[in-house]
């Protein structure tokens, strides 16, 4: 990428990713390009381009301690505005800006795009169910390892359904969540801890900087 | 020795930092033994001896120059630094070794005892300086011996060798200074199951086969222990016995023995137990055994010379025990001290300890089953499920009673403590928000701390979340409402860091960014727990030494009332220290409490009001209050009569500062006793109390005086004579006697037959109100009218004050003689108190040192004089040569009394030669020079006297 290139790029990611500096987004940038380049991933037909999914979930992983596949697909799935299944430096430095720094209600409709899994507009019974289904520890004795689940879905779902549709609008997870600021992350983790968030900006040498 | 002198000895209290040794038996003993031990030491540890300190021990020596020989000293020997071992410049030393320190004791001489209190007076730590300040003596747990095992294990430089035997030595030092001290204050001392099984368990370490052990064995004849400790059937627990033991002596038949609470002693033992008492009861099975078992002393003794010779060795397994037997016998006299002192210090109120209760299985709520399902996911699920099941279950009502034992009772609590001790933050926080609210109830504050929680949140303290943290100190603060919570939060460094809690720097800014909002928010959860925590006496003094005293003067100058509240309660509370009461004078919080009397907040209110109470008692501090304007808005604090309180705190303020003179002006302009005299009705105790100690102090000024008669308070104040509280009826009896000063109020005072009240005071088993009662009664009796009549109508009155002249206490000595100066103006009455002997008891009480007493003493007997032969009879009881002595007081009032004392004694020509022949003429000529008329003239009358009697007798002689 070129001097004036990338000078541009900053100067427009500046504006749009507000709650980075311009040192930041560049230095965002230049992870990008070298997360990109990685040797081994450069046959990917993304190369340059941007991360593919594999990709993705790897830096969430090895960069945040992520676990979680199901929402690991959901975090690239909500980072990837254009839905080409591929992020973009763009959509890359624009998604972090809001998973590193956003504010508690950026964080509150990213988390609520996050559990919605059919990107309906609500978080249903079934979705709730798939994201909770390994929550508890299985205990042999009880004949139906599935109703524990259900009762924990019953109980979420009482606590945050305010309107009794049941399912959760976004006004219903929106007004749980600023009751209860712990139910951001009610449905699985999907942001960082707080002790990742200063760790991004301090690049192993592995990534070339 | 730190532990000896930080607990055994008695310090004055004085400002921070510095105090001084009283002069106590018990310090005086503390004193010889340490003297003692660095005599010895330069003579058995030379090479200990000659150690060079880390820093030298520095201290205003008494001791002239001829000492030393010169103004300024150097010893010939030097450190390693080339620092000379022996400074002495003016009147400082600074010495850096047990040679030098013991060279010095023995040339002080005579003044060896003064020398080392002045060292340690002005060395608080002195192991800090001698070895280092990793050394330093800490409250709880003493951690020097592990310093000293890691640093053998790591180097072998024989410094480090030297350290650990200087170490040693001094811990034996302790131990022994521990031990005296223990023997003063053991006749305090009972003996508890702890402490009975803290001994066996270390005599069983020396006990077994073979010719070295302290026993042959030691057994407890009973393996059950009853949860309280004891192994005493229950029936025989009554009687106060803890447990039996069976022990085997080397040289003696196997001993039965009780130990009780009483101490322990022999019992009639053998196949089966007899509770008969068979020996003398000694305070432990140590000190039993000494008694019985000679081999046992003996080889007691060696465990412990053997110690010092073995460190020659490498450091070995065996030197390693040792040190731990030191530790150990040290922790447990630790743990007597701390029982002895925590109860007679912790006088504060403290809940009560819940009692469990019954609660039938039958109608459980059916909140009970919500939690129990709730609690499935807190036990069996990840962190996202347990954070929906803690948000889940903060939707039960958790102030209910029902909900809160729910939780305890299906096991959750457990869980939730659990949950704290994880790395999960928001199981932390959810956990916490829980804790937060259920732990108003008293059996789970409780149960939290047996549980072990206070120790987590403790920890909490340190993590980097703000709003953890916040959470963790406002649980602690429901938690340490009670004493053993209290001290747990101690005991694990808590203190320090609630106080650290405090330490940020947004005080004073009144627009708050958010950042500024976190750190207020955190430094009102770190007060609120330090309020909790400074109801024990040992957390006042732990707050001060982390330094919280400049935090929460900091903080009291912000403008928040959610958090000026729990600041200014903790001061409030801690003002009961006098360190405290210094501090807040000199760190100018007075100021600040006064602004905030105008809060709208009366709890607020409270605090500074009731802090300005516990401080006024200085003098500095009163000024200061009136100068920083605070007297106006207490006294329009009068007026609200709802919250009393408020009004307590209120009134004991007022009366503190009414103290001063200045101060009662400034009320009156107030218009203060009027309103304070509406408070003498329909008010409870405590109000009542300070309410009335107010007007005692208003009447200073006499129009004062007419001011409470005008507005009815005269008979309101003679009723409450009447009542049982002592410290009200101390403060009526000040009142009454005040308000008697003036004619008008006498009249009424004596139409109640308020005099005959006061004078049934006198009867009261309490001295305060003995003392105040007698003062209360000059008054009257001077400004009645027909004052004699009315003494003499109470049947018996005259001999009851006259036998009051054998108490014990100087101020119902003082007071009584006042009464009786008082009585003896009428002549009649003073015949009937001579008949009931009143002269000899005023002899008797001549030989006194108390100024107070000389002179109201002085001023009876002068009043006694006027009365048939009684000038012969106090020659006779021997009371002139002592009052001779008065006259070298410094007291001018003392020798104004004397004077005249003395000068109505001379009319009889033994007492003459008496006052001759202890020098009285040479006092006398000085006081003839002096500007007091009334001393003038009685000296010069008694030396009239003296010079017609020598005229006499020449006549007599030369004719």
């Amino acid at each position: 990428m070129s001097r004036r290139k990338l000078q541009q790029l900053v100067e427009s990611l500046g504006r749009s990713a507000k709650h980075f500096n311009k040192s930041e987004v560049e230095c965002l940038i230049k992870l990008f390009n070298a997360l990109v380049k990685r040797p081994g991933q450069s046959n990917s037909r993304f190369a340059g381009v941007g991360f593919d999914r594999n990709m993705f979930r790897d830096t969430l992983h090895s960069a945040f301690g992520m676990t979680d596949v199901m929402l690991m697909d959901r975090v690239f799935r909500t980072f990837d505005r254009d839905n080409d299944s591929c992020i973009s430096v763009v959509e890359w430095v624009e998604g972090l800006s809001v998973f590193l720094r956003g504010t508690l209600e950026e964080r509150i409709k990213y988390c609520f795009e996050v559990y919605d899994l059919n990107g309906d507009g609500y978080i249903s019974r079934e979705e709730m169910f798939q994201m909770l289904k390994n929550s508890l520890l299985k205990q042999p004795s009880e004949e139906d390892p599935d109703e524990g689940i259900k009762d924990l879905v019953d109980i979420a779902l009482k606590k945050m359904d305010y309107d009794h549709d049941g399912k959760l609008s976004f006004m219903d997870f929106e007004k749980a969540v600023r009751d209860e600021n712990l139910l951001l992350e009610a449905f699985g983790p999907c942001l960082p801890d707080l002790k990742w968030q200063t760790m991004v900006f301090q690049p192993a040498p592995s990534a070339g900087l | 020795m730190g532990a000896a002198l930080s607990r055994a000895a008695q310090w004055t209290a004085a400002g921070s930092g510095t105090g001084t040794l009283e002069t106590t038996s018990l310090n005086e003993s503390v004193l010889n033994e340490i003297i003692k031990f660095l005599e010895d030491v330069c003579t058995t540890h030379p090479q200990e001896a000659a150690f060079i300190f880390r820093e030298p021990l520095e201290w205003e020596t008494e001791l002239s120059c001829s000492v030393f020989g010169e103004e300024t000293v150097q010893s010939e020997a030097k450190g390693k630094d080339g620092q000379p071992v022996l400074l002495r410049t003016a009147s400082t030393v600074r010495v850096r070794s047990f040679d030098q320190l013991s060279h010095l004791l023995q040339n002080a001489m005579e003044k060896k005892s003064k020398e080392a209190q002045a060292c340690l007076e002005a060395n608080r730590d002195p192991i800090v300086k001698i070895l280092g300040p990793e050394y330093g003596t800490v409250e709880g747990e003493d951690l020097s011996m592990l310093h000293l095992l890691d640093k053998v294990k790591k180097d072998d430089d024989p410094e480090t060798e030297t350290i650990r035997r200087i170490i040693l030595l001094l811990h034996q030092l302790d131990l022994q200074l521990l031990n005296s001290s223990l023997k003063h204050i053991s006749q305090d001392i009972r003996l508890n199951p702890a402490a009975v099984n803290n001994e066996v368990n270390l005599l069983k370490n020396f006990s077994g086969k073979g010719e070295d052990t302290v026993l042959e064995s030691l057994e407890y004849t009973s393996d059950y222990m009853f949860s309280n400790g004891c192994r005493a059937p229950p029936w025989r627990q009554a009687h106060g016995e803890i447990c039996y033991l069976v022990i085997k002596p080397h040289d003696t038949d196997p001993l039965y023995i009780t130990c009780s609470t009483a101490g322990v002693f022999l019992n009639g033992g053998k196949d089966d137990i007899d509770y008969e008492r068979k020996s003398d009861v000694y305070k432990d099975i140590v000190t039993f055994l000494r008694e019985r078992s000679p081999k046992f002393v003996e080889n007691m003794a060696k465990q412990v010379s053997g110690q010092s010779q073995n460190l020659h060795e490498t450091p070995t397994e065996k030197n390693i025990l040792v040190i731990f037997i030191i530790e150990f016998s040290y922790r447990t006299l630790n743990c007597r001290f701390e029982d002895i002192s925590e109860s007679s210090s912790e006088t504060e109120e403290d809940e009560e300890q819940p009692i469990r209760r019954q609660e039938g299985n039958t109608d459980l709520p059916s909140e009970y089953w919500g939690i129990q399902k709730l609690a499935k996911y807190l036990k069996g699920g990840n962190p996202t499920a347990t954070v929906i099941a803690l948000c889940s279950m903060r939707d039960f009502n958790l102030a209910q009673e029902t909900c809160q034992l729910a939780i305890r009772d299906v096991g959750c609590l457990e869980v939730l403590i659990n949950l704290l001790d994880t790395e999960e933050i928001k199981c932390q926080i959810g956990s916490l928000k829980i804790l937060k609210e259920i732990s108003q109830n008293t059996l789970i504050r409780h149960a939290i701390a047996d549980l072990g929680g206070l120790e987590i949140m403790v920890k909490i303290l340190d993590s980097p979340d703000k709003d953890l943290k916040c959470l963790a100190a406002e649980t602690i603060a429901n938690v340490a409402r009670f004493k053993e919570a209290r001290r747990t939060v101690r005991q694990h460094g808590g203190i320090k860091r609630l106080v650290g809690l405090l330490g940020c720097n947004s005080v004073g800014s009144s627009s708050l960014t958010s950042y500024q909002a976190k750190d207020t928010e955190m430094a009102r959860c770190g007060a609120l727990a330090l309020w909790s925590c400074s109801k024990s006496t040992k957390n006042k003094e732990a707050i001060r030494k982390a330094g919280g005293i400049p935090l929460l003067a900091k903080w009291l100058k912000c403008s928040h009332a959610n958090i000026l509240t729990p600041v200014a309660g903790t001061l409030q509370e801690c003002a009961s220290e006098p360190s405290y009461r210094l501090a807040i004078r000199t760190e100018g919080m007075i100021e600040n409490l006064v602004k905030n009397l105008s809060s709208e907040h009366e709890e607020l209110q409270m605090h500074c009001a009731n802090a300005i109470f516990k401080c006024a008692e200085d003098k500095e501090t009163r000024d200061l209050v009136r100068q920083h304007g605070g007297l106006a808005p207490l006294s329009v604090l009068l007026g609200n009569s709802e919250n009393k309180q408020l009004l307590a705190a209120v009134t004991g303020a007022i009366w503190k500062c009414a103290i001063s003179r200045e101060n009662v002006s400034k009320f009156r302009e107030c218009k203060a006793v009027e309103a304070l005299v509406g408070l003498l009705t329909d008010q409870p105790e405590e109000v009542l109390v300070n309410t009335v100690g107010a007007l005692g102090e208003c009447c200073q000024e006499p129009i004062n005086r007419t001011t409470i008669r005008k507005c009815g308070g005269i008979p309101t104040l003679v009723k409450l004579l009447t009542g049982t509280d002592q410290a009200l009826l101390v403060n009526v009896t000040k009142a009454v006697g005040a308000c008697a000063a003036e004619r008008e109020n006498m009249t009424i005072i004596d139409r109640l037959d308020g005099v005959r009240l006061l004078w049934s005071l006198l009867k009261n088993p309490n001295p305060d109100v003995q003392a105040s009662a007698a003062w209360a009664i000059c008054p009257c009796i001077e400004n009645a009218k027909d004052a004699g009549e009315m003494v003499r109508s109470f049947v018996g009155g005259l001999e009851l004050i006259v036998n009051l002249l054998k108490s014990k206490n100087k101020e119902v000595l003082a007071s009584v003689c006042a009464a009786i100066t008082n009585i003896a103006k009428d002549e009649e009455n003073l015949a009937v108190i001579t008949d009931h002997g009143v002269v000899p008891l005023l002899s008797k009480l001549a030989n006194t040192n108390n100024d107070k007493l000389r002179r109201h003493l002085a001023e009876a007997i002068s009043n006694c004089c006027m009365w048939g032969s009684n000038r012969v009879t106090f020659g006779e009881t021997k009371a002139v040569a002592p009052l001779v002595r008065y006259l070298k007081s410094n007291d001018p009032s003392v020798h104004r009394a004397t004077a005249q004392a003395l000068y109505q004694l001379s009319e009889d020509p033994n007492n003459c030669i008496t006052m001759h022949e202890n020098g009285v003429v040479k006092l006398l000529l000085a006081m003839v020079g002096s500007t007091d008329e009334t001393l003038q003239e009685a000296a010069a009358g008694c030396i009239a006297n003296i010079r017609r009697l020598a005229l006499a007798t020449e006549k007599a002689k030369y004719g």
